[in-house]
């Protein structure tokens, strides 16, 4: 079996964040494996303005913010980057199978650090009932099919969830051409930042109804309608505050999970709530030796933060591998 | 053509009567109205292969269960390539006084032929399923029960079938069937279809389809059952099927162990007047929560993480499969309700016997293809297997769905092995069926089928016509 001494798993701002920091701060062999076919991870798809304003005090777009750390990752001699080579198996004592096309791989590494990222809540895990018919997505699905496919999944949509990309969602669709029909968010206000609460959904004249829930999701084979319920302080429906609105589209944006699965599979403490490793501090698992940075380790509202904290990351694992000082 | 049988219905009852029939010299044709088969009910359900047992003795579906599922057991399961798990089913009692109950189940079964049955205690309980409540006082443990992946069941049919000369026609919803002289004609999809005899199994729609056909005997009232499904994490929180006492019109609220790993909690049982009915509700996520914690507990509503409706097409109490002496050559399998895909060899069986008492010749054919070489899985078979088949096909390699573990391999054999929608996909390969529901791999696997089938993205569907996924291409 091959020896590594660091494997980043993620190829995201945060796996490329902290592969390059642990470069500085002296560690010499680096593997960087990421899942899809290049490096970027979900920035890839936030075609939007507003990142590296606090970073690179300049405003990016995604693609943009991680293209320049894709290119010194890709630039370093001392960084081998995988891509399309899938994690599928991490031991405590830091062995680590992938799969790739062509071959299964197992590597040992020194340290291990983990930037899978975050997946999305689902309609499921609310839950958000009534007929499953085609319409229904994860609003970063959507966003994937409209920034990187250009594919327009409809023609009229209802929002449910105020966060951020629940927002950016929102105006992306209505520049398509998409009459959005309203954005539902059951609390009392936004998780989004304030900045786009008004130019995506204000600027755009699309309606935002708090304290209200989907009660019911009709259509048998593409939705052809949501029931609507306004909801009181502890989330129970109001009776007679229901309407009904129709749409062919419910994009479904009620925040994020972190993906640990690997974590888990090797033992390590997750919390069973947020998905994340139960650990002292920030990047920590409770597995010597493997760390945690990113969306991963806990959900950021902003790409700068995660570069920030996984150049921390990174500098641990070289700490940990013995070639630097904190 | 004049074909000897046509069958109405690709769910588990058509698929198995086809495959049955498959084994003679007929030429046989199977109808089925959805873009692909196993979309109607057989979709739906807990996939539990029931032993036999909660079934009144003297009843059709008492014997064709007990019958079902040894065919299952014994010849099926092997000959097929299905994945299935005979884990054993527990009914438990929370009060010691309803052990009488438990008593006449037995007896009902041993005289049905089920075999093993046996009372266990809490000390067994104890040693065997560590999270059972504290409200739970003894069981009756019924070794023979088990599990199924309910789809694969009729794909497994349909393909072996085909493999065999019946000849399968999807988005063909039969509109009439009309008694001639010399036969049956039989239009659907456009197109007349001419047979001697008719098998109508189509399920929910098989009372309307018998009325065409000149046989108002029945009416189908279907009865919602709701099933929530847990993340995979939660797989070993069960290690039976485990079942409360039954009620009067269901085997009520269940914690089912299901072929692919995720426990599922379920199902309701409530009559709707609407066929279509398929929404899922805040009440029975309640009904159903409340009965699974009775038994355990530590279940928790934030494990679901898939959830969805299936309807039982009752008529009655007992599954109604008959030959209708006024229109000679028409056969019904309808009222096939639970424990219908327990059943359905044998009924398949009941079936063919049924067409040779009316004159159809049962003759074998001298080349039957019995065995059908089961599909990969990777997530059914461990990592040094994994490493085996990347070495001879690099894209097993080429992880499409990463929650479950589907290479690009997987999902274009189900496409070349006749899925043609989305949810055909998810169904063979359970590419997005798992915590991430699709967000990850969708596009991807929308891709994939535009490749394989020659499709623009507008047309790649759900589950057929109407169910398209992207309204629009950007220019
Ligand atoms: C919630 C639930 C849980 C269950 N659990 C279990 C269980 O654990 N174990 C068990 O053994 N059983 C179980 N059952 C019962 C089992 O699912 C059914 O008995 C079985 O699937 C019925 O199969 P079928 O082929 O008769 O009907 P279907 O699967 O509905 O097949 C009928 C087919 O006919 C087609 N069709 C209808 N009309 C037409 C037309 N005009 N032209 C052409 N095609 C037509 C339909 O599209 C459909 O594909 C359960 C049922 C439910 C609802």
């Amino acid at each position: 079996m091959k020896e590594r001494q660091l494997v980043v798993v993620g190829g995201g701002p945060a796996g490329m964040a902290a592969a390059l920091a642990a470069r500085e701060a002296g560690v010499a062999d680096v593997l960087l494996l990421e899942r899809d076919q290049h490096l970027g991870g979900i920035l890839n798809q936030c075609i939007h303005p507003g990142f590296g304003l606090h970073h690179f005090k300049e405003e990016l777009t995604g693609p943009e913010y991680a293209d320049r750390f894709a290119a010194r990752v890709l630039a370093d001699p001392g960084i081998e980057v995988r891509l399309k080579s899938f994690a599928v198996k991490l031991t405590p004592d830091r062995r680590i199978s992938f799969l790739r096309p062509g071959a299964l791989e197992e590597v040992q590494a020194g340290a291990v650090v983990l930037a899978t990222g975050c997946r999305e809540r689902t309609r499921e895990m609310i839950p958000i009932p009534g007929t499953r018919p085609a319409g229904v997505y994860p609003a970063g699905l959507a966003q994937k099919m409209v920034n990187m496919e250009g594919w327009i999944p409809g023609r009229e949509a209802v929002i449910v969830g105020s966060g951020d990309i629940g927002l950016i969602m929102a105006r992306r669709m209505a520049l398509e051409g998409v009459l959005v029909k309203a954005v539902i968010e059951i609390q009392k206000s936004s998780r989004g930042l304030v900045r786009n609460v008004v130019q995506c959904l204000e600027d755009f004249g699309i309606p935002l109804y708090f304290q209200h829930r989907i009660s019911m999701v009709r259509g048998r084979d593409r939705v052809e309608s949501v029931d609507v319920v306004r909801v009181d302080d502890e989330f129970r429906d109001i009776p007679g505050s229901d309407f009904s609105l129709s749409c062919d589209t419910v994009l479904v944006s009620v925040g994020l999970i972190p993906e640990n699965e690997l974590l888990e599979m090797a033992g390590a403490l997750i919390d069973r709530k947020t998905n994340t490793p139960v650990a002292p501090d920030v990047n920590l698992t409770s597995l010597p030796g493997i760390f945690a940075c990113g969306n991963a380790c806990k959900v950021y509202d902003l790409a700068d933060w995660v570069t920030r904290d996984s150049q921390l990351a990174g500098r641990m694992a070289a700490r940990y591998l013995g070639v630097a000082d904190l | 053509m004049v074909r000897d049988v046509i069958i109405i219905g690709a769910g588990i009852s058509g698929a198995a009567i086809a495959r049955e029939l498959s084994r003679y010299r007929l030429k046989v044709l199977l109808l089925e109205k959805e873009a692909e088969p196993a979309f109607g009910v057989s979709k739906s359900n807990s996939g539990i292969i029931h032993a036999g047992t909660q079934n009144p003795p003297s009843s059709l579906k008492g014997w064709l269960c007990v019958e079902g599922n040894r065919l299952l057991r014994e010849e099926l399961a092997a000959d097929l390539g299905l994945h299935f798990v005979q884990c054993g089913q527990l009914i438990v009692v929370f009060d010691l006084a309803d052990l009488p109950e438990l008593d006449k189940i037995k007896a009902e079964g041993e005289a049905l032929g089920v075999k093993g049955l046996e009372i266990v205690d809490r000390a067994w309980l104890d040693a065997r399923e560590p999270n059972l409540g504290p409200e739970v006082k003894a069981a009756l443990y019924v070794p023979s029960a088990g599990i199924i992946s309910p789809y694969r069941f009729v794909y497994a049919l349909v393909e072996n079938a085909v493999r065999n000369g019946v000849r399968l026609e999807t988005s063909s919803r039969v509109t009439a069937v009309r008694r001639r002289p010399e036969g049956f004609e039989v239009v659907a999809g456009g197109q007349v279809f001419r047979s001697r005899f008719v098998v109508n199994a189509a399920g929910l729609y098989a009372d309307e389809v018998s009325a065409m056909a000149g046989a108002p005997t029945f009416k189908i009232t279907p009865r919602k059952g709701e099933e929530y499904l847990l993340d995979k994490k939660r797989e070993h929180i069960a290690n039976h099927i485990i079942f409360p006492l039954p009620s009067k019109t269901s085997k009520g609220i269940l914690i089912i162990k299901t072929s692919d790993g995720n426990p599922m909690i379920g199902p309701t049982a409530h009559e709707t007047p609407d066929k279509e009915d398929l929404a899922t509700t805040d009440a029975g996520l309640a009904e159903v929560l409340a009965g699974a914690r009775r038994m355990m507990p530590s279940l928790d509503r934030s494990d679901i993480i898939a959830y969805f409706a299936g309807l039982r097409p009752a008529s009655g109490k007992d599954f109604i499969i008959r030959h209708e002496d006024a229109v000679p050559g028409l056969v019904n399998v309808a009222g096939i309700q639970s424990p219908g895909l327990t059943s359905a060899p044998a009924i398949a069986v009941m079936v063919a016997g049924l067409l040779k008492e009316r004159g159809l010749p049962l003759t074998p054919k001298e080349e039957f293809h019995r065995l059908r070489p089961r599909p990969v899985h990777l997530f059914q078979v461990p990592l040094e297997e994994t490493a085996r088949l990347i070495e001879k096909d690099p894209s097993y390699g080429d992880i499409v769905c990463r929650c479950e573990l589907v290479s690009a391999q997987e999902v274009r054999d189900a496409i070349r092995r006749g899925a043609r929608t989305l949810d055909g996909v998810k169904f063979r390969t359970r590419a997005q069926s798992g915590r991430c529901h699709g967000g990850f791999c969708t596009t991807r696997i929308i891709k994939l089928m535009q490749e394989e089938l020659g499709l623009p993205v507008t047309a790649v569907s759900k589950r057929g016509p109407g169910s398209e996924l992207i309204k629009d291409e950007r220019k």
